[in-house]
């Protein structure tokens, strides 16, 4: 009788699922303040007005390889997944990613400029919905640089004025292209020399004259809070961690906005889900990229819009209250020196200099 | 018991002979043992044995080339790849008719990544020339040598065709080749150049790193479970608990508990800055290196060790010490001859557990190991998550695999498998 019962109950348990499914889709990113952000101008409002349950899957760092499984295995359980731009355009080359007309299918500025205007240069691939950028960066201590704070990224590799360990990622990505800048190498020469073993091995050769002082980080808080313990004197990361270790926790820490590499970050739509899914996140994402909700997100953390109108609309932050537009990387008083990620490059070279680099790394 | 014909069998109540009826009831009584343990058997003959057929099939595995690109490979086959020349039109237009199918069935990015672990450079000539050649008449475009040299002038370079034919068998060894530091060329295997050589380092590292960390557990753990098997029951528990609730913390609090205490701003290091012995220049780097992996691990490992150890000693009985004393024994001789063999069933299960916990981990190593105390599974996790490399992490496992069972079985060799004790 029990078990009649269970089994009962069991069945009428799964029905019920089967029946919120509809109402239910999974996002895909990355956690923590981002997500956060996320939640306060995408997710709640779409829920409110839509009555669809959001449910946030935290995965995105693993993003390639749980999708490329989920093809291999047939059973796709994500719809919309949140990417940087360098693994967008790989899902999109995999045929994992659908493409986007983005003039029809996203919405346009209050203006009526078309979305593939206001977004610009930062559709990086037919699959790609741009959503943030963001940047590497350098913040140091204010007590352990002198009277003279650094004002340049090549601050890295100047040991004799900033003396003491710097914290480093533990990849190619990003310390490749500060070690040719700060050799003195043109911007514009920076790709096309790491293309070559000569430039590959000047690079090295430039992270050598450092390496005994670096401390290598592999998570995106390591350098933050090696700069609040004071174990390093500067270190690279990503700009909204800086933002949060000198804004919010009000650490004694600074940072440059010189030579800062953008990244971007943005929404893919997988292949492959059912007709009634597809136009679920779709519509979402028309929602959740449109300029007031892009212009949103900035009020919970400081990672610039993507659209040129959101830049217009960029507020005080919702809680700290302080204005957010300095703090954005594509600021124009910050983009002075600037470079976008290659991403073609790093798709090509990643492997090859990734051994290299991990190889050097060892000796 | 009574008395029975020798040529008659013994029967039961019923008749049946007892050999027979014994013989019903030992089966019914396996299938009942099967049977109860059927979940736990499909489940690692699902989980493991599926797991480790697919992880080997990956390492060799190698038919995307021949599968999307057929046709250049079968061209290819007739073509002397160390002549030192391009080859033929015919190569050439079987390639132009394979990309445009590739292309527009979007396959073409996954041989050019395939091909792209052994030539940097080949991913983005794939993409390129797929874009174009979606647009080609194969029929009027003829003839396509040229054609495709212009599109792209990597198609004028030999060493990408070579790359091709080399990487065009539906098997291939080169994922294991790559994961010793060599590589697979049309003249047979080859080092790589020394700049990206690394796995064999990882390799003998992690080995060795594990043993020095097996070997500091061991040293540690056995005053421990000594002072656990032989304290009155009421200490014992206490200490137990000291020792288990580490255990029960999780593994990311712990190795980042060690970072505060290790680093150069941090506790040990401020203690011993405050007691005046070391200077404030001179503060120790005991973390970002081996030393630091060597500390977390050991910590993180310990109860595996002290754990066997602890159930082994328990059930030394205390009277063979006590029975060498009283023969004249010195307190060092009675343990070294009597108690000490008795208890290393226990530092045989404790450090197989241990070691080999210690070569497959790899987030302690990361997040404590600076550049040089990391381990190979590091760069399998790279190959997994971000390089997306499956068949070198495949070959990179299996040789972990293989390495474990060689030990497995050197240790079965030297001390004995029958000699390891899980408790007593």
């Amino acid at each position: 009788m029990k078990f009649t019962k269970t089994v009962f109950a069991t069945a009428a348990l799964s029905l019920f699922a089967g029946l919120a499914l509809a109402e239910e889709m999974t996002i895909v990113s990355w956690g923590g303040a981002y997500s956060k952000s996320q939640l306060k101008a995408y997710h709640e409002p779409y829920t409110a007005n839509t009555g669809v349950t959001i449910i946030n899957d935290e995965s995105a760092g693993t993003a390639v390889p749980k999708l490329r499984a989920m093809k291999e295995a047939g059973n796709l359980t994500w719809d919309v997944v949140d990417v940087e731009a360098g693994p967008a355009m790989q899902l999109c080359d995999e045929g994992l990613a659908m493409e986007i007309d983005h003039d029809f299918m996203l919405a346009d500025a209050p203006d009526g400029t078309l979305a593939s205007n206001d977004f610009g240069d930062f559709i990086v691939s037919d699959c790609f919905i741009p959503q943030i950028v963001y940047s590497y960066t350098v913040g140091y201590r204010n007590d352990m640089v002198g009277s003279t704070p650094p004002t340049s990224i090549c601050a890295i590799f100047d040991t004799e004025t900033y003396p003491g360990k710097r914290s480093l990622k533990k990849g190619a990505l990003s310390n490749m292209e500060w070690a040719l800048l700060c050799d003195g190498v043109a911007k514009a020469d920076i790709y096309p020399m790491l293309e070559t073993a000569a430039g590959q091995d000047q690079a090295l050769a430039k992270l050598d004259t450092i390496k005994d002082d670096v401390i290598w980080w592999s998570a995106g808080a390591d350098t933050p809070q090696l700069l609040a313990d004071g174990e390093v004197v500067m270190g690279s990361t990503f700009n909204g961690r800086l933002f949060a270790l000198i804004e919010e926790q009000n650490q004694p820490v600074s940072m440059l906005w010189d030579g800062q590499i953008y990244d971007l970050d943005g929404w893919i739509i997988p292949t492959g889900l059912s007709p009634e899914r597809q136009a679920r996140a779709l519509h979402y994402v028309r929602f959740a990229t449109d300029t007031q909700r892009l212009a949103d997100q900035s009020r919970w953390i400081s990672y610039g819009p993507t659209r040129a109108s959101s830049a217009l609309l960029v507020d005080k932050h919702a809680e700290l209250g302080i204005d957010m537009a300095p703090h954005m990387p594509t600021d124009p008083a910050n983009s002075t020196n600037t470079f976008l990620m290659n991403y073609a490059f790093w798709a090509d070279y990643k492997d090859d200099i990734e051994s290299k680099f991990q190889a050097w790394l060892a000796k | 018991m009574s008395y029975t014909d020798e040529h008659r069998p013994m029967m039961t109540v019923d008749g049946t002979p007892l050999k027979k009826s014994l013989a019903i009831a030992l089966r019914r009584q396996k299938i009942r043992a099967l049977l109860l343990i059927s979940p736990l058997l499909i489940f690692v003959l699902f989980t493991l044995a599926l797991i480790f057929a697919s992880m080997l099939f990956r390492s060799v595995e190698n038919d995307i080339v021949s599968e999307i690109l057929p046709e250049t490979v079968v061209a290819l086959s007739s073509w002397d790849a160390q002549s030192g020349e391009l080859p033929d039109e015919t190569v050439y237009s079987a390639f132009a008719g394979d990309i445009q199918r590739a292309a527009k069935a979007k396959d073409h990015t996954r041989v050019g990544l395939r091909l792209n672990y052994e030539k940097s450079g080949m991913a983005s000539l794939f993409k390129k020339t797929a874009r174009k050649a979606k647009k080609w008449d194969l029929e009027a475009d003829a003839p396509f040598k040229n054609k495709l040299i212009e599109t792209h002038k990597g198609w004028a370079d030999i060493a990408v065709w070579q790359t091709l034919k080399t990487h065009s068998s539906l098997y291939t060894s080169g994922y294991f080749l790559n994961s010793i530091d060599m590589r697979k060329t049309v003249s047979g295997p080859e080092y790589q150049p020394e700049d990206r050589q690394i796995l064999v380092t990882l390799f003998k590292r992690t080995l060795i790193i594990s043993l020095v960390i097996t070997m500091s557990c061991i040293l540690l753990a056995y005053p421990v479970a000594w002072l656990l098997a032989n304290l009155p029951m009421r200490q014992a528990n206490l200490l137990m608990i000291l020792v288990l609730l580490p255990f029960w913390t999780s593994l990311l609090v712990r190795t980042s508990a060690w970072k505060v205490m290790l680093q150069q701003q941090g506790v040990i290091n401020d203690l011993l800055v405050a007691l005046g012995m070391i200077e404030e220049t001179g503060r120790l780097a005991l973390i970002n290196n081996q030393l630091g992996t060597v500390i977390a691990m050991t910590h993180i490992l310990l109860p595996f060790m002290i754990l066997p150890m602890y159930s082994v000693m328990q059930s030394i009985s205390p009277t063979y010490l006590r029975a060498a004393k009283s023969l004249g024994a010195t307190n060092w001789t009675a343990f070294w001859r009597i108690y000490f063999p008795q208890s290393v069933p226990g530092i045989g299960a404790g450090s197989i557990l241990v070691f080999i916990l210690s070569i497959g981990y790899y987030i302690t190593p990361e997040i404590v190991g600076g550049n040089k105390g990391v381990f190979i599974s590091n760069r399998i996790a790279y190959h997994i998550f971000q390089s997306m490399n499956w068949g070198l992490a495949a070959a990179l496992g299996t040789i972990l695999l293989v390495a474990v069972l060689i030990l497995y079985w050197a240790y079965d060799k030297i001390v004995g498998i029958d000699n390891v004790k899980l408790g007593g």
